[in-house]
């Protein structure tokens, strides 16, 4: 489902009059009507998109210089704060609400003359790992209709995919770019922690939280997460950018005599085999490409899952406490006292999912289980970053699957949360501690698509962009 | 597997501000249970020696200069969101 060239050449196609702005964002619109039936798309940024096009259009005209991205569309999932449509993050609390200002990611790709057209399906508030606690609708996967997209930027995955924009924007807390993105087939990068501002986009879990582009290659997934990075006076963990930047223009790495860590516990038990056979001819080719392929274990890997699961909805439940119904939200209009009103907002505006995350991040926050769980999950999190430290220190990149499975079909693990968590087994480590990670396509298991996952040392993302961008050649 | 009683789903609920129907409670018991006997994993890790993470960045007291950024939203827009308003004002329930 091919719709467009590389990023750079849709934006020089329309700075030199190839094509318009205008007829990008047209020809966007019309694929997103077309695509209907996929459920990728919350809401249409109508106007507003083709007010900017024309304004873009009319600069070009009159020979003034544009931005990198100048005409190029795209879609950024509905818990990015944007004008000219609502902000749902999927969910009835925030349904009908209308944001004042723009995420930072936003108005930076805008500066660059890129063009907001629509808002994706997330899991309500991203939680999920397959957008079906989506408050709305469910997003199926373009290449099996009964299966899912993955999430929570399952809508963001889809998108790109089907072709409906040259990119889309995520979120990743614990996978949420990567997954989808190894679901669907195309690429996703979750950043070094703090190199993105968060600053407009609905808070998850703040001590893991990034944003990160899903393109159709590695080159575009580049040039994105180099016009959005950098430090942001909004958002005060974010850090300074590469001096170099991250836009690749070619850039080769030498894989020869690189030294390459595949992770053994990614690789054993409850790995389907299919899976397994894509991923281990991928560390076939790094090997032919003179890549040094040494097994590292990193023995806390497997406690990552729980420690995650306890400090994400301890998160979780702190940052929803600001929906009280009051000040924006949703609110029960029939509540007679305001703690009435707290409750019955809370409780008709959350779906289950965030519920249940609510409840566990208050139980394993409150007194007398504080130190049991949350000090305790947070002390075990210090004792991953240091056995990933170690392992870099031995290795340049490590690689592994993003998932243990495929997509899999609607509703199969909906009755079970604890089956659905499991989901994220392999791609919450990156987020506990910090480093980027990216899921490249790598093949197929029957019909569906697998990602590879790499993950490189924190703020190494420029090298992280450039082994992804060398593995796709040699696999291609 | 020790199972959360409904007076502690029901206490947890009361803290989160939440109203759950009496089959949420007894799904919420069933699943929080099993949730937290997978996390229980961590009982046996050693962390002897060891202090906990809160953050990853590294960075320390950011600050920033303590002026006045004009972003050029009115008070108007800021308050376009709120469900029930008197003029400038957000309107409450009564509290007692």
């Amino acid at each position: 489902m091919v719709h467009w060239k590389s990023i750079k050449q849709e934006a020089s196609d329309v700075a030199n009059g190839t094509t318009s702005a205008l007829a990008n964002v047209n020809k966007s619109l019309k694929l997103i009507q077309d695509n209907e039936e996929f459920g990728a798309i919350i809401s249409v940024i109508k106007d507003r998109s083709i007010e900017r096009a024309k304004f873009i259009d009319a600069q070009i005209a009159k020979g003034q210089k544009v931005g990198r991205l100048a005409g190029v569309p795209f879609i950024a999932k509905d818990n990015f704060l944007t004008f000219g449509s609502e902000t749902t993050a999927a969910s009835n609390m925030l349904k009908g609400f209308n944001a004042p200002y723009q995420s930072t990611a936003i108005e930076k790709l805008e500066a660059e003359g890129a063009i907001c057209v629509a808002k994706a399906n997330l899991d309500a508030f991203a939680h999920g790992g397959s957008t079906e606690n989506s408050d709305f609708f469910v997003t199926k996967n373009p290449h099996d209709k009964t299966r899912v997209a993955g999430g929570s930027s399952g809508g963001s995955a889809a998108a790109v995919t089907l072709g409906l924009a040259p990119f889309a924007l995520g979120s990743d807390t614990g996978g949420s770019i990567r997954e989808p993105a190894s679901f669907c087939g195309v690429v996703g990068l979750k950043p070094t922690y703090g190199l993105v501002s968060r600053s407009g986009v609905v808070a998850m879990a703040s001590s893991t939280d990034v944003i990160g582009p899903i393109t159709t290659n590695v080159a575009d997934a580049a040039l994105v997460l180099d016009v959005m990075s950098g430090k942001d006076l909004l958002d005060s963990t974010t850090i300074d950018n590469d001096p170099k930047g991250y836009e690749l223009n070619g850039v080769k790495s030498n894989i020869s005599g690189m030294r390459i860590g595949v992770i053994k516990e990614y690789m054993g038990e409850g790995l389907d085999p299919e899976v397994k056979k894509v991923i281990t001819k991928s560390i076939e080719i790094f090997k032919k490409a003179g890549a040094v392929i040494v097994d590292v274990s990193l023995p806390s890997l497997p406690t990552a899952l729980a420690v995650y699961y306890i400090v994400v909805p301890a998160e979780v439940s702190s940052n929803l406490s600001r929906y009280d119904g009051q000040r924006f939200g949703h609110n029960d209009l029939n509540a007679k006292t305001l703690e009435e009103s707290y409750v019955n907002s809370r409780s008709q505006g959350f779906g289950s999912e965030a519920k249940r995350r609510i409840m566990i991040g208050t139980h394993v926050l409150s007194s007398g289980y504080y130190d049991a769980y949350y000090k305790k999950a947070q002390t075990v999190r210090t004792k991953l970053i240091n056995e990933f430290n170690n392992a870099f220190k031995g290795v340049d990149a490590l690689i592994g699957p993003v998932t243990p499975e495929v997509a899999f079909k609607i509703g199969a693990n909906s009755d079970d949360p604890l089956k659905m968590y499991l989901i994220d087994i392999m791609t919450v480590a990156a987020n506990l501690v910090g480093v980027p990670a990216i899921s490249v396509p790598a093949g197929l298991a029957g019909d569906m698509p697998v990602g590879l996952q790499i993950m490189a040392p924190q703020q190494k993302d420029r090298d992280l962009l450039i082994l992804a961008s060398e593995f796709e050649g040699l696999i291609k | 597997m020790s199972k959360l009683t409904k007076e502690e789903i029901l206490k947890l609920a009361f803290l989160a501000r939440l109203k759950l129907s009496d089959d949420e409670v007894e799904k919420y018991q069933k699943e929080l249970s099993s949730i937290l006997d997978y996390v229980k994993h961590l009982d046996n890790v050693d962390v002897s020696g060891l202090e906990p993470t809160y953050q990853v960045s590294g960075l320390v007291n950011v600050s920033r200069k303590d002026q006045i950024i004009d972003y050029g939203v009115s008070n108007e827009e800021l308050l376009k969101n709120v469900p029930v308003r008197e003029g400038v004002y957000i309107k409450v329930r009564r509290m007692i």
